[in-house]
């Protein structure tokens, strides 16, 4: 048997390893992203949920400001504690739109009430349908868009205070 | 979660999916009245991927976003979009991550060319085990 | 103190496999004459891992909740089984009994093992020994079973509901006695490689190990396919899940080392390639360890999750493999094939078995691995699931099927018989099928029905050794190889039929609604809420009726607190012709319930052949010991030996 065959097992085996001892080293990412960054939104009208709150479509992204896109639901927990800090954001002076997803309108009013409403209007996706042709996989997500539209950055996970000075500059890029 | 088996233990990486209070999309679990259209919707929610699942189709899923994808899929077929507009569709949002089956991207031709690599390795290492020509 | 005696009982192994490693060396590189020593403490060893398993089960079987791992994994009120199975579902007791049943098996083989020289027994005991050494290391220094919980707590946090169940008593248990059982086969032809005795005596000393563990590994596949097709709640029985491809790489290489093992010693052929199989085979199973317990795959089955470990097993694995390769390229010139061989003749029909399983083995874990390797190259995320597996493995499979039914049938050295003739039954059954379901059924999809073709061919073929002879006079070990042959053809037949013939109706129903799937009618008559010993649940109660049959079954949605889960309690009833399969689901809005109904007609022929395989397997293990035991007859293929 050939030199080089007798020591291929080794070289494949070695090559394996190393493959092995990456994966190790840079743990994978088990959050699923967006490839929407760098595209238009893609068009959407939503219902409204609440009596007081307007709808939301895609074309109140795309007037020449920018927002931040909350994808949430009155049933997720860690929602509870993100609101605080999208209260921040607005109080910065964002745009802070919400999209319901599958949530009722007494859950939904009685979340706002109890946690606080930094949002300027909240569509309904009781089906997730929107939130699937945005390529988002959970809640909460948040996305910046700029003023015509277009989809600068996701950010999978609630946001938290040390995500406030990120999402405040990727704002100030989609200006 | 309901439905994924683990084999042996661990509960530590439950995954946080709460559950809404709103019941499943129409469509998430009920079979299309064209037995040829379900067929169709079968056969591509068993290539899609579960997003929040731990390695499962939305074909197999019990969670509340694969049943959202399968109401999608199912929709979008009765209403009649071939089954690979809706998966390239999809691909468009999350990557080609979301399709079990794989594309015909560059990256996955490895893929297919292995079998034939690994049958054509295999050949030439026995080519001297078996006499093919009598003496 | 039984937690103490338990880990001291560890630590004294450990001392003695250490032990074993240095009278190997002492014995292979001088004259010392340490066999009578290595077997005996082989068997030490052994005796003292059991000692250290037994102590493990004892305090889980009592909820002693000072342990910290029953603590973790285990609570007073669960049902004494699962207390039990509790000590092997989860990371640490189950290295405990990987480490077990290696030494063990270093124990048996030592005890029993007389056809090789000695001093490749003892080159192979000390690898065995060696072997162990690093899992005990893992334990004691990464994966302790015995830490100590001070203060105890009352209670424990209870095992997970899904592993509540029979599966988790046997499916383990018996995937590692197969896992595990292959080290035997490594060690022996990394001792015969370092004796450079590599032939058929060691082939026929290897056999009967190698058959015991695929056994093994068969019925444990099986057992674990099933539980996931009841337990998932979908109908499913094989998912190309990387944890499942982790159990069937093993069985792959095990298949062809088996049947390699059968050319080595018959002609003292095939030499390299079958001590790369043995390698690759016990290497296979430590790369399934590894992959379960690093949370490098995503998987529904990976557990234990913890890079740490996963470094250290990593470790492990590149250490014996790498140091086994590194054997193999070294002595691997000193392994003289003979001459080719004909054709048409057995040893060319195993060659290509051979050739066929591996190539199924090597797109099996290319597959697992890709994405891996996609992402470390270019970053890109890509998915390889059933879509591929199916397309790639199922062809192969038939093909190798197709020649399952031939290689039997060819003599070894020339096959002088016109032996194509006697398949012409067996084809024309084949025959007959395909154009019945073409007739039948036109639009069934290419690989279900050539399923059923290669089935009907292969049922009549694998039965033609037995016949044009007296079947009785028959060794056990031809029957057994009949029996595994036909098994292969059962379990196709039942993969084909599910295929191609099952009935699905998904429906929201109110109780009171009928509903059709197959030949069924299901009355959903009522859904109520009940209760069990750790858990509350929601049970549907249908009526399904065919002709004048009528059966009621009972499907559930459990509720478990703890920890908080909730499972899918399918309800399914086995009739001759196939299964009905129930599942209930999420209620709706209105009050209607969603029901998920399959009819699966003779889905049980996939766990049947099985089954089937692994008897095959036991009559020729029986058949060959048995030989060699009570009859103290040397093996058969002895007359048809050319010593090497």
């Amino acid at each position: 048997m050939s030199r080089a065959l007798r020591f291929a097992p080794l070289t494949v085996l070695l090559l394996i390893i190393v493959a092995l001892i990456w994966r190790l080293a840079t743990p994978a990412d088990s959050n699923v992203h967006s490839t929407l960054e760098g595209k238009t939104v893609p068009a959407f009208a939503l219902a409204a949920i609440l009596p007081n709150k307007p709808p939301l479509s895609s074309a109140d992204l795309a007037n020449g400001q920018p927002h931040l896109v909350n994808v949430f639901a009155s049933w997720c927990v860690p929602c509870v504690t993100e609101v605080k800090v999208l209260q921040t954001l607005k109080g910065s002076g964002v745009r802070v739109e919400g999209i319901a997803i599958r949530d009722r309108p007494a859950d939904l009013s009685q979340f706002l009430a109890s946690n606080g409403d930094p949002y300027e209007r909240i569509g309904s996706d009781p089906q997730s349908q929107v939130q699937i042709s945005l390529g988002s996989s959970g809640v909460p997500e948040s996305f910046v868009v700029d003023g015509r539209g277009v989809i600068r950055y996701q950010h999978i996970g609630p946001i938290e205070r040390s995500d406030v000075p990120t999402i405040l500059s990727k704002l100030e890029q989609a200006k | 979660m309901k439905g994924p088996l683990f084999l042996l233990a661990l509960l530590i990486a439950q995954p946080v999916i709460a559950d809404s209070n709103l019941p499943p999309a129409y469509w998430s679990d009920r079979q299309l009245p064209n037995p040829k259209q379900e067929a169709q919707a079968q056969a591509l929610m068993e290539q899609l991927r579960c997003l929040v699942c731990q390695g499962q189709s939305i074909a197999d899923s019990d969670a509340e976003l694969a049943g959202d994808m399968r109401d999608l899929v199912r929709r979008r077929i009765a209403a009649g979009e071939k089954p690979a507009d809706v998966r390239s569709w999809l691909i468009q949002r999350y990557g080609t991550w979301i399709s079990y089956k794989p594309t015909a991207e560059p990256a996955a031709w490895p893929l297919w060319l292995a079998p034939l690599a690994l049958v054509l390795i295999g050949a030439w290492l026995i080519r001297r085990r078996i006499r093919l020509r009598k003496t | 103190m039984i937690a103490e005696a338990g880990l001291a009982a560890l630590w004294l192994a450990a001392g003695l496999a250490a032990l074993q490693f240095v009278l190997m060396i002492l014995a292979l590189r001088s004259d010392f004459e340490a066999a009578r020593a290595m077997r005996s403490i082989a068997v030490v060893q052994g005796v003292l891992t059991l000692v250290a398993f037994a102590m493990l089960l004892i305090v889980f079987a009592r909820s002693d909740m000072s342990v910290l791992l029953v603590f973790e994994n285990s609570s007073a009120v669960k049902p004494f089984i699962y207390k039990v199975a509790g000590a092997w579902g989860n990371h640490e007791g189950s290295m405990l009994m990987w480490v077990t049943i290696l030494a063990v098996a270093g124990a048996f083989v030592a005890l029993l093992a007389h056809r090789t020289s000695e001093r490749t027994l003892l080159a192979a005991l000390g690898a065995q020994a060696v072997l162990a050494l690093g899992f005990y290391a893992f334990l004691l220094i990464a994966s302790n079973p015995f830490a100590r919980l001070w203060p105890a707590p009352p209670d424990g946090q209870g095992l997970n509901p899904l592993l509540q169940d029979p599966g988790l008593a046997f499916h383990p248990p018996t995937l590692y006695l197969g896992y595990v059982g292959l080290s035997v086969a490594f060690s022996l032809a990394v001792g015969a490689l370092l004796t450079g005795e590599v032939d058929s005596r060691l082939a026929r000393a290897m056999r009967p190990w190698v058959l015991g563990a695929w056994i093994l590994l068969t019925l444990g596949i099986t057992a674990g396919s099933y539980w996931a097709y009841y337990e998932l709640g979908w109908g499913g029985y094989w998912f190309w899940d990387p944890v499942e491809n982790a159990s069937l790489m093993p069985w792959l290489a095990a298949t062809a080392l088996l049947h390699s093992i059968n050319v080595l010693a018959a002609r003292g052929a095939l030499k390299a390639w079958t001590m790369m199989l043995a390698v690759i085979a016990f290497s296979m199973s430590m790369v399934g360890t590894f992959l379960v317990r690093s949370g490098i795959l995503t998987s529904v089955h990976a557990f234990a999750i913890d890079p740490q470990r996963g470094t250290f097993l990593l470790a492990l694995l590149a250490i014996y493999v790498g140091a086994a390769f590194i054997l193999f390229a070294v002595r691997g010139a000193s392994l003289k094939e003979g001459a080719p061989f004909e054709l048409i003749s057995r040893e060319s029909g195993l060659v290509i078995n051979n050739l066929i399983l591996s190539v199924v083995l090597g797109v099996v874990f290319v597959g697992t691995l890709y994405p891996l390797f996609v992402e470390a190259v270019s970053g890109e995320k890509l998915s390889v699931g059933a879509p591929y597996f199916n397309a790639v493995a199922g062809p192969l499979a038939l093909i190798l099927a197709v020649l399952v039914g031939i290689g039997p049938l060819l003599a070894w050295r020339r096959e002088r018989r016109q032996v194509f003739k006697r398949l012409t039954i067996p084809a024309l059954l084949g025959i007959t099928a395909v154009v019945i379901t073409i007739i039948l059924w036109p639009s069934m999809h290419i690989l279900p029905r050539l399923g059923f073709t290669v089935a009907a061919y292969l049922a009549a073929a694998s039965i033609l050794p037995l016949i044009g002879r007296n079947p009785f006079r028959a060794p056990l070990a031809t029957w057994g190889m009949v029996m595994a042959h036909f098994g292969i053809a059962v379990a196709l037949l039942g993969m084909a039929a599910n295929a191609a013939f099952t009935s699905e109706r998904l429906a929201i129903a109110k109780p009171g609604d009928t509903l059709t799937v197959g030949p069924w009618l299901i009355l959903l008559q009522d859904v109520t809420p009940t209760a069990g010993k750790n858990w509350t649940a929601v049970e549907a109660e249908l009526r399904a009726t065919r002709g004048s049959a009528v059966v009621t079954l009972k499907p559930q949605t459990r509720y478990f607190s703890d920890p908080p889960t909730e499972t899918n309690e399918s309800a399914i009833q086995t009739f001759w012709n196939g299964q009905l399969y129930t599942v209930v689901g999420k209620p709706d809005a209105s009050g209607a319930w969603q029901l998920r109904l399959w009819w699966k007609p003779f889905v049980t022929l996939i766990w049947a052949g099985g089954a089937l395989i692994a008897l095959g397997g036991a009559l020729a293990l029986v058949g060959r010991l048995w030989r060699l035991a009570w009859r103290r007859r040397p093996d058969a293929d002895w007359r048809r030996e050319r010593y090497t």
